[in-house]
Order: C-alpha cells, then sequence, then structure tokens
C-alpha cells in the first residue's frame, strides 16, 4: 500500500504526485521509471521517475490523463492509497561527462528529464535544455529545469511563450551555434523521431526514451518489444533508452495503437459514472 | 471423472473437472492395491505417502488422508490439478499392468478440496531457530521451499515480483485448469505456516541478492522462466502478435477476460494461430477459444507423437474443436497497410534424424511453402530462465541456456545461495519446481546447521 503524500495540478490534465515508496526511492536512478496499479481492477501501468527523495523515502510521478487508468490517478488526493507500486525498473541513463549536451523535453517528457538534466549538471556538462508543448499552460517544471542548465529554450506551437514552433526549430539554432556532443530527447514519439532525423545529419549520439504499452515491466511478456537496428529488444529491461538513430519509430506508433477501441470503451464507461 | 461438455466449457473459464463425489473417491480408493514396494512414492517429486493417503479415503478418513498429504506437499490442490500423473505415480503404478491406474492424481485433488472446504488445519507451530531466510519468486518453487523452511521453525520472508503471488501458477496456467481462488487458498495456507510475503519487490533491482545475503542467513532464488522465447521470422512486431506470456498473463493475471469490469485489455481476433504444441500453447488455443475467437489452430513443426504436452490437454483441446495442422513450420507474418497482421507463410517439413532432444528433427520439403490468413498469433515456443538475477550478480556460475547452475540440492556456486525450479533447469513442470523447493529447503537447514 503506497500512499499519496503531495499532489499538485500542473495544469488541467498534467497532474504531480509523491507517493511513499521507501524500496523504490532508495534506489530510483534517473531514466528508469516505475509500474503501478491502483486498486485490484486496475491495469499496471509505467511512469518515469520524475525526482525521489532517499531520506523521505518518497518518488514523484508526473502524468497525463490520457485514459481511464491516468484520468482515475488524476482523482485521487493526499491521503488516497495506490495497490501497487513497484521498481525501480528499467536501466538508468547513463550519467557522464560528454561535454555539452542538449536535453529536448516534449509535453509530459519534460518530467523524467528533469532527473536526467540535474545528473548530468553536476557530472560537469554544459547543459543546454529545449522545452516544448502546445502551448505555454503545458509547459512543466521550467524554473526547475531552468535552475541546471546553462542555456534554457522553449517553444510553443501556439507562440504563447518562446518560440513559436517546434522544439527542433530551436535545435537546430542550437546546433548551429555549438560543437554538441549529446543529444537526450524525451517526449512524442514523433517529436523524438524528428529530433533523432535532424541529428543524424551531424553525427550527434543522441538518447530517447520510449515509452510502449507495458504489462509486467520486468522483461516477461514482451509487449514492450521495440525494434531496434532491426533487432527486437524489451524497453523495460533493455531500455526505456535507446539510441535515437537506430529505433523503428513507425512499429513503435503502431503498436501503441493496438488497444485504442478497448480504451475508448474504457473511458467512456468510466466518464458515464 | 465428469467433465463439462466441450460445446459449453469454451464459453466460460470454469474448471473442465467437475471433481469426485465422495462415494467414487471411496470406490476408486479401494482399487489400491496397497502394494509393499510401492513404485508410486518413487515416481512422487514430492515424496507424498501415496498408498498411505489412499488407505485413509478407502476407510472414509478424509482428515486423515489430509494430513499425510499435507506432511509433504504444502500445495495439494494445484498438484492434484497440474501435475502429469500419467508420468509420474501412475506411470508406474502397479493396477496399470491390468488396465487404468488408480486415479492418484484425481484423489489427490479430491482431498485437497475436501480439506479447503472444511478449512484447512494449520500445524503446531514448532521452536524458531533464529534464522531468517529469504526467498525470491512466490511461483511453486518458492512457495514449497518456504513453506517447509517454516515447518522447520526459521523465519521466512518471500520476495515476489508482481502484486500477486503463485508466478505460471497465476499468470501461465488458466482459470479453467486452475482457479486463481484455489492458487490464493493455497497461499493462504503458506502464510498460515509463519511466512511473509512482500510484492512489488524486484530482486535484482529494488534490492540486489548481495544486500538479501547481508540481512539473511541464506537466500533461496525461485525466479522462473519467464523470457519468452520468439521465433525470429519477420513480422514478428506487427499487431496482434502475443507472446505466450503476454497474451496469459492478460488473461490469467490480469482477468482480461472480464474487461472492462477489469482494467486490462487482450485483443483476439477471429482467426487464431497458436505456434507450439507444449501445455502453454494448448492453453493458450483454449484461451483463444474463450474469448470468441471463430477458429483456433496449433501449429506444429513435429507430429503429435513429439508433441510436449499432456496427452489430457491436447485431449481436451481437440474436443474444445482447436484445429492442429502439423509438420508446418512459419516463414514469416505479413500485416496490412494499418501494420495489422493478415497472415502467416509457412513451410511444410518432414521429420528427418533425430537432434539432441531425442526427438526427430524437422526438415522443410523444397516447395511446399503456403499462406494461411490468421488475425492473432500466440507464440508458445518455450521461455527461458529470467535473466535479471543472473545478469546481476557477480560470482554466480550460469549455465549455457542462462540457468542459474546448482547440484541436485539446489546449492549454487555461491555459497548461502540456493536455486531451484525452472531458473536451474528451465522451463519444466510446477511438480518439479516444488520437489526442487523441497530438497533446497532441506540442504538450507544443514547449512544453517552448520553455520
Amino acid at each position: 500500500m503506497y500512499p499519496i503524500v503531495e499532489k499538485k495540478v500542473l495544469s488541467e490534465t498534467v497532474k504531480q504526485m509523491k507517493i511513499k515508496a521507501p524500496l523504490v526511492a532508495k534506489k530510483a536512478q534517473p531514466g528508469q521509471f516505475i509500474i503501478l496499479r491502483i486498486d485490484e481492477k486496475g491495469e499496471r501501468i509505467p511512469l518515469t521517475i520524475a525526482d525521489f527523495d532517499r531520506k523521505e523515502g518518497t518518488v514523484t510521478i508526473i502524468f497525463l490523463e490520457v485514459g481511464k487508468t491516468t484520468k482515475q490517478l488524476g482523482t485521487l488526493e493526499v491521503g488516497d492509497v495506490l495497490e501497487n507500486f513497484a521498481g525501480p525498473l528499467g536501466m538508468p541513463s547513463e550519467v557522464k561527462k560528454y561535454g555539452t549536451v542538449v536535453c529536448v523535453g516534449g509535453g509530459v517528457g519534460i518530467a523524467p528529464l528533469y532527473p536526467i538534466v540535474k545528473a548530468l549538471k553536476e557530472a560537469g556538462n554544459f547543459v543546454i535544455s529545449i522545452l516544448g508543448a502546445k502551448t505555454q499552460n503545458l509547459l512543466l517544471l521550467e524554473k526547475e529545469i531552468h535552475e541546471y542548465s546553462n542555456e534554457f529554450y522553449i517553444a510553443t506551437d501556439d507562440g504563447s511563450k518562446g518560440h513559436k514552433g517546434f522544439v527542433s526549430d530551436v535545435l537546430q539554432q542550437v546546433i548551429d551555434k555549438h560543437r554538441v556532443d549529446m543529444v537526450m530527447a524525451i517526449g512524442p514519439i514523433i517529436m523524438m523521431k524528428v529530433v533523432s532525423d535532424l541529428t543524424r545529419k551531424y553525427n550527434i549520439k543522441t538518447l530517447v526514451s520510449l515509452n510502449p504499452i507495458m504489462v509486467d515491466g520486468t522483461g516477461m511478456c514482451g509487449g514492450c518489444r521495440v525494434s531496434i537496428d532491426g533487432k527486437t529488444k524489451f524497453a523495460c529491461v533493455d531500455g526505456p533508452e535507446f539510441d535515437g538513430h537506430k529505433v523503428d519509430y513507425e512499429n513503435l506508433m503502431l503498436r501503441n495503437r493496438r488497444f485504442m477501441h478497448e480504451e475508448g470503451e474504457a473511458c467512456r464507461l468510466a466518464d458515464a459514472q | 471423472m465428469p467433465e463439462q461438455p466441450p460445446k459449453e466449457r469454451i464459453k466460460n473459464f470454469n474448471e473442465v473437472p467437475y471433481g469426485y463425489s465422495k462415494e467414487v473417491a471411496i470406490k476408486e480408493a479401494q482399487r489400491c492395491l496397497q502394494c509393499k514396494d510401492k513404485p508410486c512414492m518413487k515416481g512422487c517429486p514430492v515424496e507424498i505417502d501415496i498408498p498411505g493417503f489412499i488407505h485413509c479415503i478407502a476407510l472414509g478418513d478424509f482428515e486423515k488422508a489430509a494430513e499425510v498429504i499435507k506432511a509433504k506437499n504444502n500445495l495439494p490442490a494445484i498438484s492434484g490439478r497440474v501435475c502429469p500423473y500419467e508420468e509420474q505415480c501412475e506411470g508406474v503404478c502397479t493396477v496399470k499392468k491390468l488396465g487404468e491406474p488408480v486415479a492418484i492424481g484425481r484423489l489427490e485433488r479430491f482431498i485437497a478440496d475436501y480439506e479447503r472446504q472444511k478449512g484447512a488445519k494449520t500445524p503446531k507451530k514448532v521452536q524458531p531457530t533464529g534464522k531468517n531466510i529469504a526467498v525470491v519468486g512466490s511461483g511453486p518453487a518458492g512457495l514449497t521451499c518456504a513453506g517447509d523452511l517454516a515447518k522447520m521453525g526459521h523465519a521466512v520472508t518471500v520476495f515476489e515480483a508482481l502484486h500477486d503471488p503463485g508466478g505460471v501458477l497465476m499468470y501461465g496456467i488458466p482459470e479453467f485448469r486452475l482457479p486463481k481462488v484455489i492458487v490464493k487458498s493455497e497461499v493462504e495456507y503458506i502464510k498460515k505456516l509463519g511466512v511473509d510475503i512482500n510484492y512489488d519487490v524486484v530482486v535484482g533491482k529494488t534490492i540486489s541478492v548481495d544486500e538479501l545475503m547481508k540481512q539473511y542467513d541464506a537466500v533461496f532464488i525461485g525466479t522462473g522462466a519467464g523470457l519468452p522465447n520468439w521465433l525470429n521470422i519477420p513480422g514478428e512486431n506487427f499487431d496482434g502478435v502475443y507472446s505466450a506470456n503476454e497474451f496469459l498473463t492478460r488473461v490469467n493475471m490480469m482477468k482480461a477476460y472480464k474487461f472492462p469490469e477489469y482494467d486490462t485489455p487482450v485483443k483476439i481476433g477471429k482467426i487464431v494461430a497458436t505456434f507450439g504444441a507444449g501445455n502453454v500453447a494448448m492453453d493458450c488455443a483454449r484461451t483463444a477459444l474463450r474469448l470468441g475467437a471463430e477458429k483456433s489452430y496449433i501449429l506444429y513443426r513435429r507430429t503429435e507423437a513429439e508433441m510436449p504436452a499432456r496427452a489430457e490437454e491436447i485431449e481436451h483441446a481437440k474436443q474444445e474443436g482447436v484445429i492442429f495442422r502439423l509438420l508446418t513450420n512459419p516463414i514469416r507474418f505479413n500485416g496490412d497497410e494499418k501494420g495489422h497482421l493478415k497472415e502467416v507463410e509457412f513451410i511444410k517439413m518432414q521429420l528427418g534424424e533425430p537432434d539432441e532432444s531425442g526427438r526427430r528433427r524437422p526438415v522443410p520439403i523444397p516447395g511446399s511453402e503456403e499462406k494461411m490468413a490468421i488475425d492473432t498469433a500466440l507464440v508458445a515456443i518455450g521461455q527461458s530462465p529470467n535473466p535479471l538475477i543472473p545478469h546481476a550478480m557477480k560470482g554466480l556460475t550460469i549455465g549455457k541456456h542462462g540457468n542459474i547452475v546448482t547440484d541436485d540440492d539446489g546449492r549454487t556456486s555461491v555459497p548461502g545461495v540456493f536455486a531451484g525450479g525452472d531458473i536451474a533447469t528451465g522451463a519444466a513442470t510446477v511438480i518439479l519446481a516444488m520437489g526442487a523447493g523441497k530438497r533446497a529447503a532441506r540442504a538450507i537447514d544443514a547449512y544453517l546447521k552448520k553455520q
């Protein structure tokens, strides 16, 4: 039983929660994720770790309400309890001194980027952060990420803040100005694909964090399998981070749509109640 | 054994056999000759006093029969359902020479169910030894090891990665072969013996084996064979292709057959092909029918004689309408414009010389390629040992199949660390895992006495 000890509404559809899970907090590393289940009839869903406090024994998750489970999660309050919270899962980010790194976060992908930005800065990198969202209200953790960035940029689709357009536009400008050693991109699949296509031209090492559907999260079902350089890998044990230039993004997008019908049905029934 | 008729049972997830009545059980027990040399006992991986408990049933003393079984087997309602008794106790039964062997498995199930309904008696508490043991994995090996150690007076903590106990008992074996309420009830008995179970702990991630060795006096690793094997043919990542593990975990553990009451979905098309012919493959093909598949096929590259599945499971599958396409090997999966599976290309096979498994090796017949329209593929061609601990722990000798190398009693290359079940042998049976757990418990007890 894992109590919610803090809750923040970051936007209409994005919420932040601190969950008391001492064993997970003790071991969590940037880049890793957890699998939670709200109640006995619930499904298991993966969410990346946005932050952790080893002393307090808490793990912070930030999630976008896209389906039945995340919407239900969003209605819970401080004091409510989650049935299951397992982790930390996946391989941690490879944090080392690369030189100049660009961290690109899109939408709710900004959340898992935060601990990585912190770690890369603390490892001695020159950190350039680019955060993007559809509109200003959907930006997250601006202050927190700015604190650990040597350079900081914003891009919004509607131009309500920062550059009007995509994070990739800003990334092009950064590449033109700096010698970039590594790019870390987390966000919608199409965003990670576009960023990778851009950096491939310059042969810049690029890491992305993939978000397939998962069931167990421990490597036993293969539901999260992704194609990396033509080889099948499990995002839950070999990832979630992979070489952005080797990912078959089309296949990932296709596989992520495979329960769309059922997801719609579950949401409709939940809304009707 | 009275069973649900096939046409009815493919519409539900209830058990197939109804179970014996008291009268039938007593009559069957009276067929036992109570032979002096007891070949049945030698065939039992958990050493149950078989003539002993059968004698009690013959006299109508079901409570005593339960005591005799429980002295050796902590999980009889499970083994009484899934054991391949025809290869073990019943296979060597003396009465078999005259016709049908004594139905030992059915009798074990009868007693286990009788006791479960009455409420199992908790054995007397033993003097605590003051020793603490960590058991990793709550599958049949871990549960048996934990139960036996607790009966010896040791304090046992089980660490389970998932949110439910049982391992394959919960996620792998379908509801209609092993009801989950029975698994939970058997696990309750293990807990009554004093065993503590912690869920959501992924040893190798949440805590390491090295940390467990610092906090506990001994460690038993029973993490099983949960890594799915793939066909490694083009198209295996199309929407509509599942590993047997994913399919069965969604249906059995997450209860996807009750969607949307339960949130986890599973998707079955109209024409489902299961690749493989072991028990897991039969489970997949039969589950597909129950989920509403119009046609459910088993595609296997050898013939029925080489099938690893239990004869009883193959028979049940045939009765239910599963269609068997033998001497058939898949070459590639093809999909439609949306990336969904639409057909499998395969080649016909013939049997040649035997391979390392002793079975005749299938050889492709050139020019015999064909296509078959399917919309769901379930890959059930075996599972390999879970790599999490073998990769994470230094100093542990690992075999070429990714298994933890042990001696007959479960000792690994690291003193104080024991292992048993599928993690040590590769995918095998529930009862062999239980036997390994039992032998390891004895070895751990001996090891602790020497410390």
